[in-house]
């Protein structure tokens, strides 16, 4: 099916303070396909995303989501069909429980109550917070609120999953925990995110973003293997293919080595 | 700021307490509402000089707390807050009306004074009232009734925004606060400049999270109206709460019922 697709043509975004956060992106996803969008602090990631679910509008430029063009007629849709996960779980959870919380997009989407209270049960299964279920979202731990707001998101059964650095602020182990949900589904999936490890893990495809504008967009083994452009867009390669001449072979040992002293081997 | 901090908790506690299940939370919150504005509107409309009338009022909080099983200690807390601010209102009366109405012996109660504790009492008295109701229903609930007993929706949905913002305002308060007393070491901080930067900031940076929170909501299908899980229609049984306490309510404000518990204090007390 072409439905599950994002097309995004010279979009452009200028703030109104002037900032151009977006010159000229241009790229397609595909249905299935997980994607990280990677890039320095103030590359326009975050803008990027929030353009996809139609919170802001382009100053020029074009998106398409499935079939639409992202207008004002189409944006209920686009918003069910785009689920957000923003940066900080704390801007997501407003209700006074994660009940409530899971089940508010369900109501805005007319399901009747049974079917909400299934719906919510099921997702909060799926990210192993059941548990959770009537605790007010407030005093969760960071890697709970995470699962219960991606719970948040799935319960609308969005066709493309958008997260804006899942992974920041968690633990390893909530972190593992995440990445290993992450990987089961099937939907399509976009990412930001500071975490490459996470990526070279998570994502077959990569874009970097550098000053509003697309650099580079290929496989993230590919990718990760340019240093040259890396360096030239102030990033790094994931730790785990640090000093490792021929990626992934004995990757363990290479960065248990890289962790105790030399802080990484260049490969050059 | 701790401890407004820990107030803010104390609130969200109040909401979460309305996910309970009692005979009282099971009632449609259209009832519970109707029955605390009749409740609101007989203590208000007193005469400013009625003290022993209002005693018998306080048979509905006690009852109704009770029967939902809200925890005592806490709600008495949440009341005593208000106590502070209805004694700023009050007490200026004490000095101007010098009038004496009542002798208890070889005291005399000057009109003043009757009126400054009957504000007092009737601050608790419709205070405690919206604190339980919020308590058995929810905040959330309590504006969808309002809106089905017709409220205008803009009403409602900014009551509840509104609702929301003073929770965002002082997290995000908290948060500054800390940050600036950690970094004064101690000292008075850095004066009444930083104090108003800090202020600035705080608007700005609410203002920003509660952008964020109502694009979230966007993006889950919000289209400016609340839904609820509890389904519930106003049946026989919220009509009789209604009604039972209302009567209640009229029969005690009307003095009849008022006046012999009014005669039985102040006889007690001369
Ligand atoms: N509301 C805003 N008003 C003005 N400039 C902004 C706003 N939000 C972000 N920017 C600017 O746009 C650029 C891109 O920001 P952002 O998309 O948040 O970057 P990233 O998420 O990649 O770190 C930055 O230079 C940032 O300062
Ligand atoms: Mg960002």
């Amino acid at each position: 099916m072409s439905h599950h697709i994002v097309a995004v043509k010279h979009l452009q975004h200028v703030y109104a303070d002037g900032t151009v956060a977006l010159q000229d992106v241009n790229f397609t996803i595909h249905h299935g396909e997980s994607v990280a969008i990677i890039g320095a602090n103030g590359a326009g990631k975050s803008t990027l995303l929030l353009h996809l679910n139609g919170y802001l509008t382009p100053t020029a430029g074009e998106i398409r989501i499935g079939d639409f063009p992202l207008t004002k007629q189409t944006l209920p849709e686009i918003r069910r069909t785009v689920g957000m996960v923003f940066q900080d779980p704390d801007d997501q959870l407003f209700m006074p429980t994660v009940f409530d919380d899971v089940a508010f997009g369900p109501f805005n989407l007319g399901l009747p109550s049974d079917e909400v209270r299934q719906r919510v049960r099921e997702v909060l299964e799926q990210v192993g917070a059941a548990h959770l279920m009537e605790k007010p979202p407030y005093h969760l731990s960071g890697g709970e609120k995470k699962r219960v707001a991606i719970a948040t998101v799935l319960s609308m059964s969005p066709d493309i999953l958008v997260m804006d650095e899942p992974t920041s602020g968690l633990d390893p182990f909530a972190r593992r925990q995440l990445i290993g949900l992450l990987k089961n589904f099937r939907h399509t999936r976009i990412f930001t995110s500071h975490d490459l490890d996470m990526v070279l893990e998570l994502c077959e495809r990569t874009i970097i973003l550098h000053q509003g504008v697309v650099k580079a967009d290929g496989p993230t083994p590919e990718i990760f293997g340019d240093e040259a452009l890396l360096a030239q867009c102030r990033l790094e390669k994931p730790l785990s293919m640090q000093g490792c001449p021929m990626c992934g072979q004995g990757r363990r040992e290479q960065r248990n080595a890289g962790r105790k002293g030399s802080g990484g081997v260049n490969d050059s | 700021m701790r401890s407004i901090d820990g107030a803010i908790l104390d609130l969200k506690r109040l909401d979460l307490l309305a996910t309970g299940d009692s005979l009282i939370h099971r009632l449609d919150a259209r009832a519970k509402v109707l029955t605390t504005l009749v409740f609101i509107i007989s203590v208000v409309s007193f005469d400013r000089y009625e003290f022993t009338a209002l005693f018998p009022f306080f048979l509905y909080p006690v009852v109704t707390a009770s029967l939902a099983n809200l925890p005592g200690g806490y709600i008495v807390r949440k009341i005593g807050l208000v106590i502070p601010f209805a004694l700023v209102v009050g007490v200026l009366n004490p000095l101007f009306d010098r009038e004496v109405l009542v002798r208890l012996g070889p005291l005399a109660v000057t009109g003043g004074w009757i009126s400054c504790a009957s504000i007092i009492i009737r601050s608790v008295l419709t205070v405690g009232a919206a604190v339980i109701l919020v308590g058995v229903t929810g905040f959330l609930a309590v504006c969808q009734a309002l809106e089905k007993l017709g409220t205008p929706r803009t009403f409602t949905v900014q009551l509840l925004f509104l609702y929301r913002y003073i929770f965002v305002l002082t997290e995000e308060g908290a948060r500054a606060s800390r940050a600036r007393e950690l970094r004064s070491c101690g000292r008075k901080g850095l004066g009444l400049a930083s104090f108003g930067s800090l202020i600035g900031h705080l608007l700005i940076r609410t203002w920003l999270r509660a952008e964020r929170i109502h694009m979230a909501m966007l993006a889950r299908g919000f289209t400016g109206e609340f839904h609820s899980r509890q389904v519930s229609a106003f049946g026989w049984r919220e009509l009789g709460y209604v009604a039972g306490w209302s009567i209640l309510f009229v029969a005690l404000r009307l003095e009849n019922g008022a006046q012999w518990l009014g005669r039985l204090v102040t006889g007690l007390l001369s």
